[in-house]
């Protein structure tokens, strides 16, 4: 059974059909990029999945659930977490507490235990302490050490959305959703969180929904490409198949003057 | 003052300015109501300190000129003198035209306080059908002329000089205003006769003022030498030394505040306990708009819940339902009533953002208000007569009571480090942080795990139990409880208090408490000065307003909000330069 599956998903906006009867799965340990055009639906469908917005029609079951429609909060504890296409740290927070913050769902030590500093109190925090250190290591030596303490928007761009990442894996979901990854990065970093998106999957057992523009980046992470354009899905398969689609190269470069009807 | 030229612009508009502060102390009455409160006995009264503060500070600002980095200093010349001369000229001018249209027309009709008797006082006449211009218009323009040259002198002399000249008047002032203190804590230990021989009246005698100016003027010269023995015995490198001076200095903090009140009297303990409850109610709310970001007007109403509880349930009076329980009984139920009234006010609002949320929940707090007032409910809680005869706390030995202070004090102090515990508890807890995230980017929050109705409501409930708790103390204080003690105005200057003192920060809330509520009063509540009596509420705009303007983040400001409000000025190499670890920008992206 697919990890994710979605049916005849729509949502609109006014007279904007943002999505138009998408149809999409996923299985578990799948990397699956959805690509498109500006303006296609593709940060829509992650707003739609992970609750920002309500589905106006459509399924959507996660994990044997049905969960079109929940809170926002309710569907990460169920296991699904997003990054944003412009990144959304808790600036003043720092880059610890950032991580530390978003095991909230995955805590429960309420505010009786904090007052009186209970025993299990004390741990939690230490495991709250200990994992988001075990988090941010992922990344290196990027967001260790004296960078821990920093504020978050005291970082590099590159290293806030690699931050961005890091908070979205501490809610230790089962489905990542990130939005245009390696937007605004330069070649090298890019290289390297190509890199880390497929050791996401292989080493920490993530599924992994991206949405990127960079082409490359998605040939060589994806073992699936979704096109969407004007909310309904154009194509999918592999990229060699996509890429070569007659439709998805129209609805990137638009239909040739002498070819029109 | 550019180029060594006298900028015309810029010192008729500070002269106008600081003629426009003059006019407007004397115009709402400042002037003449301070003029019988002596600062040097004979010499000077806080009247004049009212209607001249500003022009030296005038006369000084016209000749700062904004350094940049890499700027060369401007040369310091005569001209600053000058400028601040002119300024003082033109303010006196400004002065002395109000004083004379004064004398002319009959402004009363507007400006109640433009009398015959402010021009006598400003003209220093003795009758006010008959002022005496001449030496009116000699003082009221060569006074600010002379203040003026002095602040802009200050310009030419060494930074030290002038921390010297600045700090000499300014202790005799201060010494002078918190006289009930000085003399009070004198008088505990013995010294009536010394008090007799420094103060008259409240004034500073001259010949003290004159030995107290020259040894804070010394005091004020010296490279502050106690100020940093101080820091270095509370930062010392060893470890184990520092826990040990940190024990003595908090220990003696305890010994301080437990004699506070037996040193201080009775008048200034009540005092110390009115900022007490302001002050657990201010932690209260701290929570609720500084942790959280829940920007709520109408936080009076769960003080008044708390308060109306406890009397209910004590008082033999209490019209409906009189259990005349002991005071310590009804802490629980007033703890279980402030979360059920957390829970009715949080839960309509929750889903309301910033100003919909604030005018939400100001109507709650008039709702609560009007309610206890109506006639209504008046059969339960005696409507505009209120509930009287509230017995007090009983001790062992005695019942505490409005007319014990000393003992009121402990029980706010007790109340306040409860309030200072929870908020730092929570704030360093898995709900704190969520509050934290909350506060920042609210759809972020929920999008990364966050229930963040519940955790708004969680807010709202801590916050209200405080706020309860002082409820049920200030009843047993005062007695007899109405509903005109529970006014939107509290609600307004607990947020005041937040603001100043620095939201989010419990040491800044604390402090903010302190100089407001202590030193200025509370809304009703008399502080340390009185004589601001009905001016308070003017001095509370013009320090909101400063602090708006030159420290939002209040005065001791949580580290995450200062460096969100000078958010643009910190790039990161800032950040690795004030923590030394410039070398380690290679790591970076």
């Amino acid at each position: 059974m697919a990890l994710l599956e979605i049916n005849s998903l729509a949502k609109q906006f006014g007279g904007i059909k943002a999505l138009d009867g998408v149809d999409f799965q996923i299985d578990e340990g799948e990397i699956v990029s959805v690509i498109g055009p500006n303006g296609a639906g593709k940060t829509s469908f992650f707003n739609v999945i992970s609750g920002m917005f309500k589905p106006d029609a459509g399924t959507i079951i996660f994990d044997g659930e049905e969960i079109g429609g929940w809170p926002p909060n309710a569907i990460t504890r169920k296991g699904i977490a997003r990054t944003f296409q412009n990144v959304r740290l808790f600036g003043n927070m720092t880059v610890l507490e950032n991580i530390m913050v978003a095991q909230h769902c995955r805590t429960e030590r309420g505010m009786f235990s904090a007052v009186f500093r209970t025993k299990a109190f004390k741990q939690e925090e230490q495991e709250i302490e200990q994992r988001a250190k075990k988090v941010l290591e992922f990344f290196g030596s990027r967001l260790v050490g004296y960078r821990f303490d920093q504020p978050a928007l005291a970082l590099s761009y590159a290293n806030r959305r690699r931050l961005e990442i890091a908070r979205a894996m501490a809610t230790q979901p089962r489905l990542l959703l990130l939005d245009e990854p390696v937007a605004g990065m330069n070649p090298r970093e890019t290289g390297e969180l190509t890199g880390l998106i497929g050791r996401l999957r292989d080493d920490l057992g993530f599924t992994v929904v991206v949405i990127e523009h960079d082409m490359r980046v998605v040939r060589d992470v994806s073992d699936r490409v979704v096109v969407l354009d004007h909310g309904v899905k154009i194509a999918e398969g592999p990229y060699e198949e996509v890429s070569t689609n007659e439709d998805v190269i129209e609805a990137y470069l638009g239909r040739p003057a002498e070819a029109g009807s | 003052m550019t180029n060594g030229i006298l900028d015309v612009r810029k010192v008729i508009r500070a002269g106008l300015l600081a003629g426009l502060v003059m006019s407007f102390t004397s115009a709402i009455g400042m002037v003449e109501d301070f003029d019988r409160r002596m600062i040097i006995d004979g010499l000077f009264s806080l009247g004049f300190l009212a209607l001249l503060w500003y022009v030296p500070i005038a006369g000084y600002k016209v000749g700062d000129e904004k350094v940049l980095e890499g700027m060369e200093i401007p040369p310091k010349s005569r001209k600053h003198v000058l400028a601040g001369v002119l300024v003082g000229l033109i303010g006196g001018v400004v002065l002395l035209a109000l004083i004379l249209i004064t004398n002319a027309m009959d402004l009363r009709d507007v400006f109640i306080r433009l009398s015959p008797n402010l021009v006598a006082l400003l003209t220093f006449s003795d009758n006010p059908a008959d002022p005496n211009f001449g030496v009116g218009a000699i003082f009221l323009i060569g006074m600010p002329g002379l203040l003026g040259a002095v602040g802009g002198a200050l310009h030419l002399v060494s930074p030290r000089l002038r921390r010297q000249i600045v700090v000499a008047p300014t202790a005799i002032i201060v010494s002078a205003l918190v006289k009930d203190v000085i003399g009070q804590i004198m008088r505990t230990f013995g010294l009536d006769t010394v008090v007799r021989q420094l103060y008259r009246n409240g004034a500073v005698r001259l010949v003290p003022a004159i030995i107290g100016a020259a040894i804070a003027f010394y005091l004020a010269g010296r490279e502050r030498r106690e100020t940093s023995r101080i820091r270095e015995f509370l930062t010392h490198p060893d470890p184990k030394v520092r826990t040990r001076n940190s024990l003595i200095v908090g220990a003696g903090s305890i010994v301080v505040v437990v004699a506070a009140p037996w040193v201080l009297g009775s008048l200034l303990s009540e005092i110390l306990a009115t900022t007490g409850i302001f002050l657990l109610m201010a932690l209260g709310l701290n929570i609720v708009v500084g942790f959280a970001g829940l920007l709520d007007l109408g936080y009076v109403a769960f003080f008044a819940v708390g308060a109306y509880t406890s009397a209910v349930l004590t008082s033999p009076l209490s019209p409906f339902f009189s259990p005349e329980w002991p005071w310590w009984y009804t802490l629980p139920v007033v703890v279980v009533v402030g979360v059920f009234a957390g829970i009715m006010v949080g839960t309509p609002v929750i889903r309301l953002r910033g100003d919909y949320l604030a005018i939400v929940t100001l109507g709650f707090g008039e709702i609560v208000r009007i309610t206890f007032l109506s006639d209504a409910a008046s059969p339960w809680f005696g409507g505009a007569g209120g509930i009287r005869q509230i017995p007090g706390i009983p001790l062992g030995f005695d019942t505490i009571s409005g007319s014990d202070p000393e003992y009121i004090f402990y029980f706010a102090l007790a109340l306040v480090l409860l309030a200072a515990w929870v908020s730092y508890a929570l704030l360093n807890s898995r709900v704190g942080r969520a509050w934290t995230a909350m506060r920042e980017d609210e759809s972020v929050a929920e999008m990364m795990g966050i229930d963040t109705v519940r955790s708004k409501l969680s807010a709202f409930i801590v916050g209200a139990v405080l706020a309860a708790l002082g409820g049920a103390l200030f009843s047993a204080k005062l007695g007899s409880i109405f509903p005109t003690s529970f006014e939107l105005l509290i609600s307004i200057v607990i947020l005041v208090v937040v603001i100043v003192g620095g939201l989010g920060s419990i040491v800044g809330v604390v402090v903010g408490a302190l100089v407001l509520i202590g030193v200025l009063g509370g809304p009703r509540q008399p502080g340390l000065l009185q004589e601001f009596g009905e001016y308070k509420l003017l001095i509370y705009g013009v320090i909101l307003v400063y602090m708006m303007l030159k420290r939002p983040e209040g005065l001791v400001p949580r580290v995450r909000r200062q460096r969100e409000l000078h958010e643009d000025e910190l790039t990161q190499d800032d950040w690795f330069e004030k923590k030394g670890e410039l070398s380690e920008l290679e790591g970076g992206a």
